[in-house]
Parts: C-alpha cells; sequence; structure tokens
C-alpha cells in the first residue's frame, strides 16, 4: 500500500506533502515515514495517510469573471481622485 | 496539448504532473531517465557498504552508515516516482538485474583502499551533485520535488568527503597516497561521468527539459569547482592536457568513449559481481516480501 | 580496571559488535523504506557503544576508538548473540526482538543507579530504544507464524539470557515466554571464530596504518 507523508517543518507551520512510502500497513508506514522524513530530526511532525484516502480535486471553473470578490474586481483610483477633488482635499 | 505545445510549454519553463496528458516520447525518456537514476543509487551503495565495516574510526563509521543510508533513501525516492509513472519497483529490480536498464558508470569499478572512499565522497559525488542540481528545474514536478530533498542530504556528503580527504592529506605519507592512487584510478571514469559532449539542442533530456543541462555544461561546472581543490592540495591530476585557457574553458584529454560505453553495457570490471549480490539478496529475502511487505488483499 | 569501567566496556561492546551485524544490512535489506530505517537502527547502536565507551575511555585516561578497535578479539567482553554473523533476514529479526527484550531489562536497571552519569545516559539510550523496540515488535508481530522466524528464535533464544545479569534472566525468560530455568548457551566473553573474523575485517584500515588519525 502507499501512504501519502506530509510534514510540518517548524511548530506553527503548514504541513506539506513530502512523499509516499510503500508499507503493509499503519504500522509499518509510521516506522518508515519517520526515517525518511525525520532521521535527522528535521520535521516536527507527520501525518501520514493511505493514498485512497486522499482525493484530489483540480476544476475549477471561472467562466463569467467572479472578479466581485477577488482584490482586481476593484479600481478606485478614478473614483477616490473625483472624491478628493470634490472635497477640495486633492494634492497639488 | 499537442506535442509541439507540450515542448513550447516546458520549454519556457512549464511543469507537468503525474496525472498530466504527456507524450508518449516523454514518458517513456522520462522512465527510463529517472529509473537509470533510482538504479544508479541502489548500484552505488555497494562499493561503499563494504567500507562501512571497515570504518577507522567510530565517527567515521557512523558518518559513512549514515551517506550509504541517504543513497538508499534516495532510490526510494526515486523509485516511488517512476512507480507512480506507472512502472513497479519490482520490474525496475528485474531490468537492473538482467541487465536491460542501466547505472551510471562510476558504480561499475571497484574500491580498493580507504582513499577511494574519500576521493568518492568528495567527487563522484560533487559530479553527481551538479547533475542533481541540475534536475531540480525538471519538467516533472515529482521528481523536481524530489530533487529537492536528495540535494539538501547531499550537502553533508560532501563536507564528509571533504573532511576524510583533508584528515588524510594531514596524515602521514602512505596516507596521502592513498589519496592520490585513488584519485588517479578515478579520473578516468570521473571524466566520462557527464557523458559525451553531445550539444544540449541534440540532446533529447534537454529539449523535454527533463534535463536543464547539457553535458558539456556540467562537465566544466565540475572542473572549474573542483580541479582548483585538488591542486590547492598537491595533488596530481593524470592528465596532462588538464588546463582552464584564457576564456575560461578548461581543456582535457580526450575521454575514453568506448570505455564508456562498454561500462555501462555491462562490463565494468566489478558490474556482474555487484548484479549477482543484488540478484542473491533479492531473491534470498523474496519471502520477506510476499509475507510481510505484500500489498494488503 | 575499575568494576565500573569493565561493566561499561561490556555494554559498549554488545552495541558495538551488534551494530556492526546490523550495519551490513544496509544496502541490501528486504525493502528499500526497511534499508532506511534499520539502518537509523545501527547507527544508533554504533552511538550508544560511542558514548559508553567514551564514559569508560575517561576513567582508563584513554578514548573511546582505542576501546572500540585497539583491542584483541579475545579480549572483546560482549555476550556471543551479538556476535553470531546471520546474514538473513529471520535471524536478523529474530536477534534483534531477543536482544532488545533483554537489553529493556538492563537499561531499566541502569536507570535506576546511583551512578548519576550512568543512569543520565541510560535514559537517553533508553528514549532511542523505545523505537528499536517498537520495530522489533512490529516485525516479530509480522512473522510470528512464518516457520523461518520460529526457527531462528528457537535456535537463538539459549543465547538471549547472557545479555543480562543473572538476576534478571528470569524476568527474562517470562518475558520470552520461556522456562525459568532456561540454561545460557555461553557467557559474556566466549568468542567464537565468528568474532576474530569480524574484528580482522573491522580493523583492517585502522591497522594498516597504526597510530594515525583517519
Amino acid at each position: 500500500m502507499i501512504f501519502e507523508v506530509f510534514r510540518q517543518e517548524k511548530k506553527g507551520a503548514a504541513f506539506a506533502h513530502a512523499g509516499s512510502v510503500s508499507a503493509p500497513d499503519a504500522v509499518f508506514a509510521e516506522a518508515f515515514a519517520r526515517e525518511q522524513y525525520g532521521r535527522r530530526q528535521e520535521s516536527e511532525a507527520l501525518w501520514i495517510v493511505p493514498r485512497d484516502a486522499v482525493c484530489e480535486v483540480h476544476d475549477f471553473p471561472d467562466e463569467l469573471h467572479k472578479t466581485y470578490h477577488r482584490v482586481d474586481g476593484y479600481s478606485l483610483k478614478a473614483k477616490l481622485k473625483e472624491a478628493r477633488e470634490r472635497a477640495g482635499t486633492a494634492a497639488d | 496539448m499537442n506535442e509541439r505545445e507540450f515542448v513550447d510549454y516546458v520549454q519556457s519553463g512549464g511543469q507537468v504532473e503525474t496525472g498530466d496528458w504527456l507524450p508518449d516520447d516523454y514518458r517513456a525518456k522520462l522512465i527510463k531517465f529517472i529509473e537509470m537514476h533510482g538504479n544508479s543509487e541502489l548500484m552505488g551503495v555497494l562499493p561503499e557498504r563494504e567500507w562501512i565495516l571497515r570504518a577507522p574510526t567510530l565517527q567515521r563509521k557512523l558518518a559513512l552508515t549514515a551517506k550509504v543510508q541517504d543513497e538508499v533513501g534516495h532510490s526510494q525516492l526515486i523509485y516511488r516516482v517512476v512507480e507512480d509513472l506507472g512502472k513497479p519497483r519490482e520490474q525496475c529490480l528485474a531490468d537492473l538485474i538482467s541487465g536491460k536498464s542501466k547505472f551510471h558508470n562510476v558504480f561499475h569499478y571497484p574500491t580498493k583502499t580507504w582513499g577511494d572512499v574519500g576521493v568518492i565522497a568528495w567527487l563522484v559525488d560533487a559530479a553527481a551533485i551538479i547533475s542533481q542540481k541540475a534536475l531540480l528545474k525538471c519538467s516533472y514536478a515529482p521528481y523536481a520535488r524530489i530533487m529537492k530533498k536528495i540535494c539538501w542530504e547531499e550537502s553533508f556528503h560532501i563536507l564528509h568527503g571533504r573532511d576524510v580527504i583533508l584528515t588524510l592529506m594531514n596524515g602521514t605519507d602512505e596516507q596521502r597516497e592513498l589519496v592520490q592512487e585513488a584519485l588517479t584510478r578515478w579520473w578516468g571514469p570521473l571524466m566520462q561521468f557527464h557523458g559525451n559532449p553531445i550539444p544540449a539542442e541534440d540532446d533529447p533530456m534537454y529539449v523535454w527539459r527533463i534535463k536543464s543541462q547539457g553535458n558539456e555544461e556540467a562537465r566544466q561546472q565540475f572542473l572549474d569547482g573542483y580541479v582548483p581543490q585538488i591542486w590547492e592540495l598537491g595533488l596530481t591530476v593524470p592528465d596532462p592536457k588538464l588546463r582552464k585557457n584564457d576564456d575560461g574553458v578548461w581543456e582535457y584529454g580526450e575521454p575514453d568513449w568506448d570505455e564508456l560505453k562498454h561500462v555501462v553495457t555491462g562490463h565494468g570490471p566489478k558490474t556482474q559481481e555487484r548484479l549477482e549480490l543484488r540478484r542473491r539478496m533479492l531473491e534470498q529475502e523474496a519471502w520477506v516480501r510476499s509475507v510481510v511487505l505484500a500489498e494488503a488483499a | 580496571m575499575s568494576e565500573r569501567a569493565q561493566r561499561l566496556i561490556e555494554y559498549a561492546d554488545d552495541e558495538l559488535i551488534l551494530g556492526w551485524r546490523d550495519s551490513e544490512w544496509t544496502g541490501i535489506a528486504p525493502s528499500l523504506e526497511e534499508d532506511v530505517a534499520f539502518s537509523s537502527i545501527a547507527q544508533n547502536e554504533i552511538g550508544h557503544a560511542r558514548a559508553l565507551y567514551e564514559l569508560a575511555a575517561r576513567d582508563l585516561g584513554t578514548t573511546a576508538d582505542v576501546l572500540a578497535f585497539d583491542r584483541d578479539p579475545s579480549e572483546y567482553r560482549c555476550a556471543p548473540l551479538v556476535e553470531l554473523r546471520k546474514l538473513d533476514w529471520a535471524h536478523t529479526i529474530a536477534r534483534h526482538w531477543l536482544y532488545e527484550t533483554a537489553d529493556e531489562l538492563r537499561l531499566q536497571a541502569l536507570k535506576e543507579s546511583d551512578d548519576e552519569e550512568v543512569a543520565g545516559l541510560a535514559a537517553k539510550m533508553d528514549r532511542e530504544e523505545v523505537y528499536h523496540r517498537l520495530h522489533a515488535q512490529m516485525w516479530a508481530d509480522r512473522l510470528r507464524d512464518e516457520p523461518r522466524f520460529r526457527e531462528a528464535v528457537d535456535e537463538l533464544w539459549p543465547y538471549a539470557p547472557a545479555v543480562v545479569d543473572e538476576n534478571l534472566r528470569p524476568t527474562l525468560a517470562k518475558r520470552l515466554n520461556l522456562p525459568s530455568d532456561t540454561l545460557s548457551l555461553g557467557e559474556r566473553g566466549d568468542h567464537s571464530d565468528e568474532l576474530r573474523e569480524l574484528w580482522e575485517e573491522m580493523t583492517m584500515v585502522r591497522r594498516s596504518v597504526p597510530g594515525a588519525t583517519w
């Protein structure tokens, strides 16, 4: 069985995918992952997950350009300039 | 995407993942290249492991065991990548033993003394690391990612090698002679290691951006980095033509390309003996894999 | 030689020789993942040997390397179990499991020693040994019904008692599910030709330029 290994580099960091080990069960997978990804104390912690428990998602359609919920959907320069001129606070 | 678009994509730095569409030729060349790397790490262990048992101090024994352990770990990382491309490791090992697939020239040669231990860790590993750093930009992302871990672990190997060599060079005349004699024997294979100087544009590995560096570029980098290190210790390189010219390019005696071909096709001095050891251990411990390590039904 | 130095050397010799035997598997173990894991165990054993030799070396005015390598094979005080050459996985795991079971008892006793330095080192070693024991048990559980493994255990268990002092042997026998009057096959310091062969290989580079720095 293939087990995916995620490692946390330091306390507070996210767990990132590091690789995979081939093992007959979770007990062996833990022993193997511990050595492959932690023998130099290079990891704070590991998550070990059977490969078939991981599902991949990779299709995110944006056909109708939903900029309303992103920062690039808001261009305020012109409106700000107009507002400042109206208030008499525009820079010279 | 078609093949032309794929080439453009990878040549402008694009990377692909396991599930992406890969041109047949790319996939085939990729598997062969990565498999050869895995084979090399695994075969490279055999000349070095003898010296674990003979290490002359506790510290050297620990360091050498850890170095060889790293090499085995690298082969695990590499074969996992090949497996995810569809070729099981049992098949890789069978092809290695039968001679169908290859491994790098340097691992077909004998190690004769503790001097070899130093020269291998200092220079052979250095030559390998130059190639490995170039793979960090491999168009196949899973392979590029494991190269990060591999390069990080190799950094101690270089220091260990340098430490062994410097200690010998600062020791007795006999110890200095161990280094010189090993260097003289290893120079030929080292010069052949990066392969013959096929122009990068003609090298399919480069076209597909599996490698991001041509063979000659790698060799020049090796010479530039390590010949000064060799000369500053008072050691002699057995090549009277070796010199850096005014354009900063290293000139050298033509490596024996026939020897390289002869060796990698399975006729090196230690090829058959080492493959036989692999075959014997695989056979002897096959029961372990079927009883314990087989996939759960 | 003081009793303290002698006992430290006995323990160090066990760890050195077992570590040397276990390091023979680096590169040729049954799976790549197991190869990496077992190599860490071998390194830890050598590391323990080094720490134990260093304590003894201070008492004796010498160095760990001199103690580890520069004695005649007949002067080593390891238990017979560790010097047997058994380069097959069933015997290797059988020995590993037997040794770790015995070693756990030895370490427990040392952790309670009045000698603070020894007790401190024993505690450090034990924190690493936890993983050795888990590893040995993991394999022993999996191989429990495998005839090769059971035969290997049958062959090797008589060597286990010599790893520990006599007062710990009844407990060891119980842990291994053996009769409490199990006779020990050989005692610490009884050597076979296999130790001399091991020593010749282990020391050949060191002896090639006596007194040199490596």
